[in-house]
C-alpha cells in the first residue's frame, strides 16, 4: 500500500520558489492500476518521482507498505527503489553502451543475484515483453517501442511490487502505445501495483481508476479541461 | 560485483578514449619525473653489500680536543690518527680488520714510447678482499707475510687489466708505478657496488680504484693521502715522522664483526685501549667508541645528496600538478555521464555502489597510468644518462630496481584514487531524479 499524507514539494532556486505539490494526499491500494492525468506542470512528475522515491519530500508523510520512507537512509532508499518499485520513463532511459541483456541486467546487479538467477529473470522478462531474441542488440538497434519494452522489462525483472509509468507512451505512436498499455494491464493482472502518469484520456480510461492533479493538489473529478486540452 | 565494476570502468574507458588516454598519460608523466629522480636517490642510498652491511663496521673513536670537540661533540671523528691504525692493525683483535686510504699512482708503460698515466690507488691490508668480497677475475688477494714484509704487489682492476694487458691473465706480471715495480697478485672481475661503502670522503659513487697494494708498502715508501686530513693541533715538527706523530686523522678503518659476541669484545678492546692511550696522554674527550656498520655509516655520511632531495621534492610538486590536472578530467567525465549515475542511482545503486564503482574505474586508469609511467620513469633514467654520460658513476643509479618498479604502480593507483576522491564525492551527490525528467 502506499499513503501519501500531505505532501509538499517546493523547489528552490535563488530567484523563485516552485510550489510543485501542496498538501498532495493519496493512497494506493495493493494490486490497483491507478492513472494520473493533469496539465502539463501541475506535478505529476514531482509525484511519481517523490512515490518512487527519486526525490524527497519538502514536508508531509509518505508511507509505502508500512514503512515510514522519511526515516530511511540513503542505502535504505536505494534498496526499496532496487526491490519494490519498477520505473518506466517517457524517454526510455536504457544505457546505450550495454547491449540488451546488460540493461535488464542493472537492477539486479545491485540486487546481489547470483549469475544464474540474474539470466532466469533476464530471459523471464524479456521474454514477457516479447524481445527474448534480441538478448544481444544495442539499444539503438530497435525501434521506440522495442526500446520501451526492454524498459519494462527491465522494471519488471526485479520483480517489483509497485510499477511507476511517467508517460510511457508519450513518445510512441498509437499503435504501439497500445500494445504497451496491453504490456502494462497484463502486468497488473499479474498482482503488480501500477502507477501511470499519463495527459492522454483514452489512456488514461485503460486504468482502473483515474487521479486528477491539478496546482500540485488532487481534485476530485475529472475537470473540463482536461477534456477540452484533449479535444 | 568487484568484476561488475571493472567491467563497468573498462566500457566507460572505451566510450571515453580521448579523456581516458589524457588522464594516463597525465599519471605517468607525474610518476615518470616522480620515479626517475626517486629512483636516483633510492639507489644513492641502497644497501651495497646487503648480505653483509651488518658483519661490516667502521671504527670511531673520539681522539679529539676537548675545547673543540669534533662535530661538536655529536660524533666522534670519521677517521683514525695513524698512530691508532697501527695499533688497532698490528692488535688484530677483530676476525678481520683493514687499515686504507686513497693514493693515485702514475704508471711507467714498459715500452718507452708510451706516455706514463695516472691510476687511481689504494693502499689497504690482505683482510680487504676477503671483507667487502671482492670477486677475483685471475688470482688473489695478497698473504699476511706480504703485509708484513712490505712486499710490493698489486691487484688491479679489470679495466686496467683490459688497458695493459688486453684482458689476459697478467698474474706474476710486473707494473711500475712511481718507480715501484710491483707484481701483480690478482686481477678483479666487474666490481662495482652502488655506493663505494669503504670510503665516503670521497665521491661515494666513483668507481672502485685501478690499484690495490698494502698498507705497509705505502707507508714505508711515503705514499701521499689523496683523501682529507684533518688535525685539531699542528704536528710537532715538520717532517713525515712528525706528522705520522701527530693527533691528525686521514685512515679509514673497517673490521669485520660477525656477531654480538664479537662486537661486545670488539668494543672492551677498544675502551681498554683508549684508556690505556689516555695514560699516555692522549684522547681528552671522555670515551666514546662506535662501530657503525655500513648502512649506519652511509647515513652519518650524508651519502644520499641533498640537492637530490630538493630535486625529488620538485617532482613531487610535479606529479601534484598532474593529478590536479586528472581531477580536472575525472570531473569532466562525471559531468558527462549524470545521466547514467542518476539511471542507476533510480535502478538501486546506493551512493556506496556508485563510490565503489568510480573508484575502481579511477584505479583502473591508475593501473595503466602505473605501467605507462614505468615506461616514462625508464625514458627519464635513460635521459639522465645520457645527459650526464661523463661521469661513471650515474651509470650505477640509474637502474630501476623490482622495488622501484612495483612502488611506481602503487604510487600511480594511489595518486588515481586521491585524485578521484572529489570527482567521485560529486558523482555521489547527482540525485537520483534530477537527469530523467523531461519538462
Ligand atoms: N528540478 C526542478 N527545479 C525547479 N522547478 C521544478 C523542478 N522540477 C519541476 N519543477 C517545477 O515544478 C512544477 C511541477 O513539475 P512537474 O512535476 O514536472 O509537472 P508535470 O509532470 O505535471 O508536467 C513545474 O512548475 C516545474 O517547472
Ligand atoms: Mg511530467
Amino acid at each position: 500500500m502506499l499513503k501519501m499524507t500531505d505532501v509538499s514539494k517546493i523547489y528552490r532556486t535563488d530567484t523563485v520558489e516552485t510550489h510543485a505539490l501542496r498538501e498532495f494526499s493519496l493512497t494506493v491500494d495493493e494490486g490497483e492500476f491507478v492513472s494520473v492525468t493533469g496539465p502539463s506542470g501541475s506535478g505529476k512528475t514531482t509525484f511519481l518521482n517523490i512515490a518512487g522515491l527519486l526525490e524527497e519530500m519538502t514536508s508531509g508523510t509518505y508511507e509505502l507498505d508500512g514503512r515510514d520512507i522519511s526515516k530511511l537512509n540513503d542505502r535504505e532508499r536505494s534498496r526499496v527503489r532496487n526491490e519494490k518499485i519498477g520505473f518506466i520513463f517517457q524517454s526510455f532511459n536504457l544505457i546505450p553502451e550495454l547491449n540488451i541483456f546488460d540493461n535488464v541486467d542493472v537492477p539486479l546487479r545491485y540486487r546481489g543475484l547470483n549469475a544464474a538467477e540474474r539470466k532466469r529473470r533476464i530471459e523471464e522478462s524479456l521474454d514477457m515483453v516479447g524481445l527474448a531474441s534480441r538478448l544481444k542488440h544495442q539499444p539503438a538497434q530497435l525501434s521506440g517501442g522495442q526500446q520501451q519494452r526492454v524498459a519494462i522489462a527491465r522494471a519488471l525483472a526485479g520483480e517489483p511490487r509497485f510499477l511507476l509509468a511517467d508517460e510511457p507512451t508519450g513518445n510512441l505512436d498509437t499503435h504501439m502505445a497500445d500494445s504497451v498499455l496491453d504490456l502494462l494491464s497484463e502486468i497488473n493482472s499479474n498482482g503488480v501495483t501500477i502507477i501511470m502518469v499519463t495527459h492522454e484520456l483514452t489512456l488514461a480510461d485503460r486504468a482502473k481508476r483515474n487521479i486528477f492533479v491539478r496546482d500540485g493538489q488532487v481534485t476530485d473529478a475529472a475537470p473540463e479541461f482536461l477534456r477540452a486540452a484533449n479535444g | 560485483m568487484f568484476r561488475y565494476y571493472l567491467k563497468l570502468g573498462a566500457l566507460s574507458i572505451r566510450a571515453n578514449p580521448a579523456l581516458s588516454a589524457l588522464m594516463v598519460a597525465a599519471i605517468a608523466i607525474g610518476i615518470g619525473a616522480c620515479m626517475t629522480i626517486f629512483t636516483i636517490q633510492h639507489m644513492m642510498g641502497s644497501n651495497p653489500i646487503p648480505h653483509k652491511s651488518a658483519q661490516l663496521r667502521h671504527v670511531q673513536m673520539d681522539s679529539w680536543s676537548d675545547a673543540n670537540p669534533y662535530n661538536d661533540g655529536a660524533n666522534p671523528p670519521i677517521q683514525l690518527t695513524y698512530t691508532d691504525a697501527r695499533n688497532l692493525l698490528a692488535a688484530e683483535q677483530a676476525v678481520r680488520q683493514i687499515a686504507t686510504f686513497k693514493s693515485g699512482r702514475i704508471v711507467e708503460p714498459e715500452d718507452p714510447d708510451e706516455l706514463p698515466y695516472t691510476v687511481s690507488g689504494r693502499a689497504t691490508s690482505k683482510d680487504f678482499f676477503a671483507m667487502f668480497d671482492v670477486p677475483f677475475k685471475y688470482g688473489s688477494a695478497w698473504d699476511a707475510a706480504a703485509d708484513l714484509s712490505e712486499e710490493f704487489v698489486v691487484v688491479i682492476s679489470e679495466p686496467l687489466n683490459e688497458r695493459m694487458f688486453g684482458g689476459e691473465d697478467s698474474t706474476g706480471r710486473r707494473i711500475t708505478m712511481n718507480g715501484d715495480t710491483f707484481r701483480i697478485v690478482g686481477v678483479l672481475d666487474t666490481w662495482s657496488p652502488v655506493v663505494k661503502f669503504y670510503d665516503l670522503n670521497n665521491n661515494p659513487h666513483e668507481p672502485v680504484e685501478d690499484t690495490f697494494f698494502p698498507f705497509s708498502t705505502a707507508m714505508a715508501n711515503e705514499y701521499g693521502n689523496e683523501g682529507n686530513t684533518n688535525c685539531w693541533k699542528p704536528p710537532e715538527g715538520g717532517d713525515r715522522a712528525a706528522f705520522l706523530n701527530s693527533e691528525c686523522i686521514w685512515i679509514q678503518f673497517w673490521v669485520e664483526i660477525p656477531d654480538q659476541a664479537a662486537e661486545t669484545q670488539y668494543m672492551n678492546y677498544l675502551d681498554a685501549y683508549v684508556e690505556q692511550q689516555k695514560e699516555l696522554g692522549r684522547f681528552p674527550r671522555p670515551l666514546d667508541n662506535r662501530l657503525p656498520d655500513v648502512e649506519e655509516w652511509m647515513i652519518l655520511n650524508e651519502v644520499v645528496d641533498d640537492d637530490v632531495s630538493v630535486l625529488l621534492g620538485l617532482a613531487v610538486l610535479f606529479l601534484i600538478v598532474c593529478l590536479l590536472n586528472t581531477i580536472g578530467l575525472l570531473l569532466a567525465k562525471v559531468m558527462r555521464r549524470t545521466k547514467d549515475i542518476s539511471l542507476r542511482r533510480a535502478l538501486g545503486a546506493s551512493k556506496a555502489s556508485l563510490f565503489s564503482q568510480y573508484i575502481i574505474e579511477a584505479g583502473m586508469i591508475g593501473v595503466a597510468g602505473g605501467l605507462l609511467g614505468i615506461g616514462t620513469t625508464w625514458l627519464g633514467l635513460l635521459g639522465i644518462r645520457n645527459l650526464f654520460n661523463r661521469f661513471d658513476f650515474v651509470e650505477k643509479l640509474t637502474h630501476m630496481d623490482w622495488s622501484m618498479t612495483a612502488l611506481a604502480i602503487v604510487l600511480a593507483v594511489v595518486s588515481a584514487l586521491a585524485a578521484a576522491l572529489y570527482p567521485t564525492w560529486r558523482a555521489c551527490q547527482v540525485t537520483p531524479a534530477s537527469q530523467l525528467r523531461i519538462q
